[in-house]
């Protein structure tokens, strides 16, 4: 591992966070655009006239979603051409190849989030809107690029407040500054606990890098003040990924943000997420990792996530089951996949981890198609209750076939990557904590697969077989046809059926990582 | 050459996606009878030495990491199985021959079942059977929700839910199997000695998952409504072969991979048998809906096969898998008439109402069927039913003698109500002229009234398998026999 100091030229390091350089430069120069072009009628006090706002809008837009697709694309090919093994700075700035391969996925869903942000209807600003989701992907990048717990606070605050703004970004609807502001309070009470929690463990161990902390801790005993520390940036994470009891705001923020703005929280934010709890658990707390075994219990932050996991599993699974509204189903149901997932980082090692991040993955796929196909189906019918896709088969066979897989796939129906994700999972559970200690979390798991089956079901059902109950209140002034939108969902379908058949092509490349 | 069976099945189903509704039945058949002739050629040319152990013949390494594999094998009980597949999914689609509403997809979801059936019954990786054995379940809910008739969302929604709830309990069972023993194989794992305490959770977790496809009492409720709900190919489908894969798997799985919980626990599996038996035979004499009798039916004989798996001996499992393979084709039959030739005539399964009608007039042929098909089912010599159930009671005679007393009891209950709904469907007491019954059957058709060519030829197809197999059985038991010999629960 090449270890550089102070001596290092700025060149080099700049070689080095090439990816991270391309993706803000990309996000500044859509900005740019966006300015360029909105001063005319910014300066104009009278109200703002649509028709003619709407007449040079779809340049801007496409300009902007194209330059915002090449950096996106140019950024991943950069991270291709970074060495192997990179350490800098005390672990600030690290270049693995789980690093590599996670700023890719992070890059690609945010690829994916941008195309399908093109069937939203043509919203003001939409450069504004594109240069936030490029902002929060570098915030995505410097989370999963960094071993040391300042940066990955720096990386969690950029990815938070580019969030927040998203949220909110819907002007013209009041639950979605409403939803804003409920994912800001939520998110820097959070903030503040993750940020307490990393200055007792700094006070106790003397340093932020995490593999310092880890050689630290490996003498201590789990004193009250390091259990404090510990709960403290858990509590943290915990509303980050949205586990229960720390999800509520969550559906909110599902419901009301802008479609896409829902499925970057549901995707990217949500693996960056996993693959830093995972590094900071199981590299920096490593030596207090206790035992989640039901006949051997021991204290330290397993049995922690241990019960916010199973937490997450039953009460996300039992409150979906009465949702009316799909998004509000899809958050519940993102919190039951948090419990699943952090069942993985529970495991720990190579396979519980390897397992976390292919089920973290996956679901962030579904997620970002299944949000495209509710951002179509909100464009035509203008809401996305449950009662608004009946009679979507009739309507579009494509996206119904594409929905049914994402939702199969989330329920964890073969041959769909969502099943093998989960055997993946469980069987490393299984595997793990002795004398099959675990078992009982799996248990818990397999019954809300069971309950999940019914309310995706329910939502299959309104597709396939209701018929269509709403009008068909598609607006003729379509500003960008919605084909890249739905080129987008079929390739995602595509992969979650591809992922389900040949589950290799990713969990080769995340065990070769590890 | 047999794995093409799941193949050209799933080609099938993906060729109608694409393809405009005018060839979907075609293809549909073309898919179906293109399966049964290779079970049929498979059959004929594999010699019966090579079909008494669990033989590969696909083997290709598919997630190397966790020790998966593509990996199918036949023996003869397999192949007992194919063979049924084959002949109730080539009847099934004759008898779904004028379905007109979307029916591409109905194709598609029916060929999905069928190709999942087929893949479950060649699986010998576990964690592939549990796949295609998940993978049947989906179909099943769009099959009855889309197509079906009486109170159809509740009865798929129930059928979907229970047979996913046995699902995980068999996700549990096989992640117990795959983590101690470190493999999938299901002929590894044959051989690996579980530890007892490990046999003796798993294996009651594994069997009661898949007895609710197998239908199970008390976990069976799922099958009357869902055969009732269901589309007429759909409970052909259901009854004829998916309800086989639980038995199946609870034997091929469940009892070969923990011979020592098995014993364990047969007792208990013997008392759940006889209770469904008789319980099932007693509900069916007071249903009123003719599709609830012959669901109900479905039950009491699905309980005879696990009355044959629990008494372990190689007469009473060889008995078994021929009755999941006799009952898979008079099962079809049942529905085929219940469903197909009364009620897209009559409009009704109300035994009240059929009795004034004087169907067998009307119907005739439907008429001869139906008392094919319940001399069948009541297990009259000459018959595979008679076969299968005289073989499973012999076998179970020595292990079990008071659950054959109890068993006998339930037949003949099963021989009241078959009679009853014979005599009330087709020969009502209601003296009726020749005339009014014409015409009660022609007023609410708008159909065709007389039976279709396709109908017959499915009707004729599953008439002759039973006759053939009940006059002689050799043919199949020769093959059954050293496969279930060669498992190593055998007391």
């Amino acid at each position: 591992m090449k270890s550089a100091g102070s001596t290092m030229s700025y060149l080099e390091l700049l070689k080095l966070v090439a990816p991270e350089t391309i993706v803000v430069i990309t996000a500044l120069a859509v900005l740019a655009i966006g300015l360029a072009t909105s001063r005319g009628r910014s300066s104009a006090t009278i109200p703002f006239n649509a028709a003619q706002g709407a007449r040079n809008k779809p340049v801007v837009a496409r300009i902007s979603f194209a330059v915002a697709l090449l950096g996106l694309a140019l950024a991943t090919w950069a991270i291709l051409m970074l060495p192997k093994h990179v350490a800098l700075f005390g672990g600030m700035l690290v270049i693995t190849p789980l690093t590599s391969l996670f700023k890719i996925i992070c890059l690609v869903l945010a690829f994916f989030t941008v195309l399908i942000s093109t069937s939203e209807k043509a919203r003001r600003d939409a450069a504004e809107y594109l240069a936030l989701v490029v902002f929060a992907t570098v915030g995505l990048m410097l989370l999963v690029g960094s071993e040391e717990l300042l940066m990955i606070f720096i990386g969690l605050e950029l990815l938070g407040l580019s969030l927040y703004v998203m949220t909110a970004f819907d002007k013209t609807d009041v639950r979605s500054a409403e939803a804003g502001l409920k994912y800001f309070l939520f998110g820097s009470t959070s903030s503040a606990f993750t940020l307490f929690g990393i200055s007792l463990i700094y006070g106790m161990s003397g340093t932020t890098s995490l593999t310092a902390i880890s050689e630290k801790l490996a003498t201590a005993t789990v004193q009250p003040l390091l259990a404090v520390a510990i709960v403290m940036t858990l509590i943290g994470f915990g509303f980050k990924i949205a586990a229960a009891p720390f999800h509520l705001w969550a559906p909110d923020a599902y419901q009301a943000a802008p479609v896409p703005s829902a499925a970057f929280i549901a995707s990217g934010s949500k693996v960056a997420s996993f693959v830093v709890l995972g590094k900071i658990v199981l590299i920096g707390f490593a030596p207090v990792r206790g035992s989640a075994a039901w006949h051997a219990m021991i204290a330290g932050w397993s049995p922690l996530l241990a019960a916010l996991a199973a937490l997450s599993i039953l009460v996300g699974n039992i409150v979906a089951l009465g949702q009316r509204n799909v998004r509000r189903l899809l958050a519940y149901s993102a919190v039951a996949h948090t419990g699943y997932t952090l069942i993985g980082i529970i495991v720990g090692g190579r396979d519980g981890f390897s397992a976390a991040l292919f089920y973290a993955t996956i679901y962030a796929i579904t997620l970002v198609g299944a949000f495209g196909i509710v951002a179509v189906v909100r464009q035509e019918t203008g809401g996305d209750d449950i009662a608004n896709f009946s009679g979507l088969f009739s309507r579009s066979p494509l996206l119904a076939g594409c929905m049914s897989i994402f939702l199969l796939s989330l329920a964890g129906i073969p041959p769909l990557a969502g099943f093998f994700g989960k055997f993946y999972l469980f069987s490393a559970a299984v595997h793990a904590g002795g004398n099959y200690g675990l078992l009982w979390l799996v248990a818990v798991a397999l019954f809300g697969s069971f309950l999940s089956l019914y309310y995706y079901l329910i939502v299959l059902k309104a597709i396939f077989v209701d018929e269509q109950l709403l009008p068909d209140s598609r607006q003729a002034d379509d500003v960008m046809p919605d084909l890249l939108a739905r080129t987008a969902i079929a390739l995602l379908a595509a992969a979650v059926l591809l992922l389900g058949l040949a589950p290799a092509i990713l969990t080769t490349p995340i065990l070769a990582a590890m | 050459m047999i794995a093409w069976t799941i193949y050209i099945t799933f080609a099938g189903a993906a060729l109608l996606l694409f393809l405009p509704r005018v060839c979907a039945r075609w293809i549909a058949l073309l898919a179906t009878v293109a399966g049964l002739g290779l079970d049929a050629i498979t059959f004929v040319r594999t010699p019966i030495a090579e079909l008494t152990q669990f033989t590969t013949i696909v083997r290709v390494p598919w997630v190397p990491a966790l020790g998966m594999n593509y990996h199918l094998a036949i023996d003869g009980i397999t192949l007992t199985m194919l063979l049924v597949t084959g002949v109730s999914a080539v009847s099934t689609v004759l008898f779904s021959w004028d379905v007109e509403h979307r029916q591409n997809e109905f194709f598609f979801w029916l060929l999905l079942v069928v190709a999942g059936c087929y893949g479950v019954f060649l699986s010998a990786d576990l964690f592939l059977l549990f796949m295609f054995y998940e993978l049947v379940i989906v179909p099943k809910y769009f099959l009855i929700a889309i197509f079906g008739s009486t109170n159809k969302e509740y009865g798929a929604m129930k059928l979907t839910l229970y047979s996913f709830f046995g699902g995980m309990l068999v996700f549990a069972g096989i992640l117990a199997a795959y983590v101690t023993a470190g493999s999938l194989d299901l002929n590894q794992l044959a051989r690996f000695q579980f530890p007892a305490e490990l046999q003796a959770w798993a294996f009651p977790v594994l069997f009661l998952g898949f007895g609710v496809l197998a239908g199970i009492w008390p976990l069976h409720t799922w099958a009357p409504t869902g055969h009732v709900a269901a589309p007429t190919a759909g409970s052909m489908l259901l009854a004829g072969i998916v309800m086989k894969l639980g038995s199946y798997a609870g034997l091929r799985v469940a009892m070969n991979l923990f011979p020592q919980g098995f014993h364990m626990w047969s007792r208990w599996i013997a008392v759940l048998a006889v209770v469904g038996i008789v319980y099932a035979a007693a509900v069916a004499l007071r249903q009123r809906d003719l599709k609830f009798v012959i669901g109900y039916s479905s039950v009491s004989h699905m309980g005879l096969v696990l009355l044959g798996l629990s008494a372990a001996t190689a007469l009473s499992v060889s008995g078994a898998v021929l009755q999941m393979f006799s009952h898979g084709v008079i099962a079809a039959l049942l529905f085929a008439v219940a469903g197909r030739m009364i009620y897209r005539r009559t409009h009704t399964r109300e035994l009240d109402v059929l009795a004034g009608m004087n169907l067998s007039q009307a119907l005739p042929f439907a008429a001869f069927t139906f008392v094919v098909a319940s001399a069948a089912s009541m297990g009259i010599p000459g018959f595979s039913g008679f076969a299968a159930e005289i073989t499973i009671l012999i076998g179970a005679w020595k292990t079990y003698p008071v659950a054959v007393w109890i068993t006998g009891v339930g037949m003949v209950l099963v021989a009241a109500f078959t009679l009853r709904a014979l005599k009330q469907s087709f020969f009502g007491e209601t003296r009726v002229s020749v005339q009014q019954g014409q015409e009660a059957v022609e007023t609410d058709l708008n159909e065709q009234q007389s039976i279709t060519l396709a109908e017959k030829i499915g009707a004729c197809i599953l008439m002759f398998t039973t006759l053939a197999i009940g006059l002689y059985p050799k043919i199949l038991l020769d093959r059954i026999m050293p496969a279930v010999e060669s498992m190593r629960f055998l007391k």
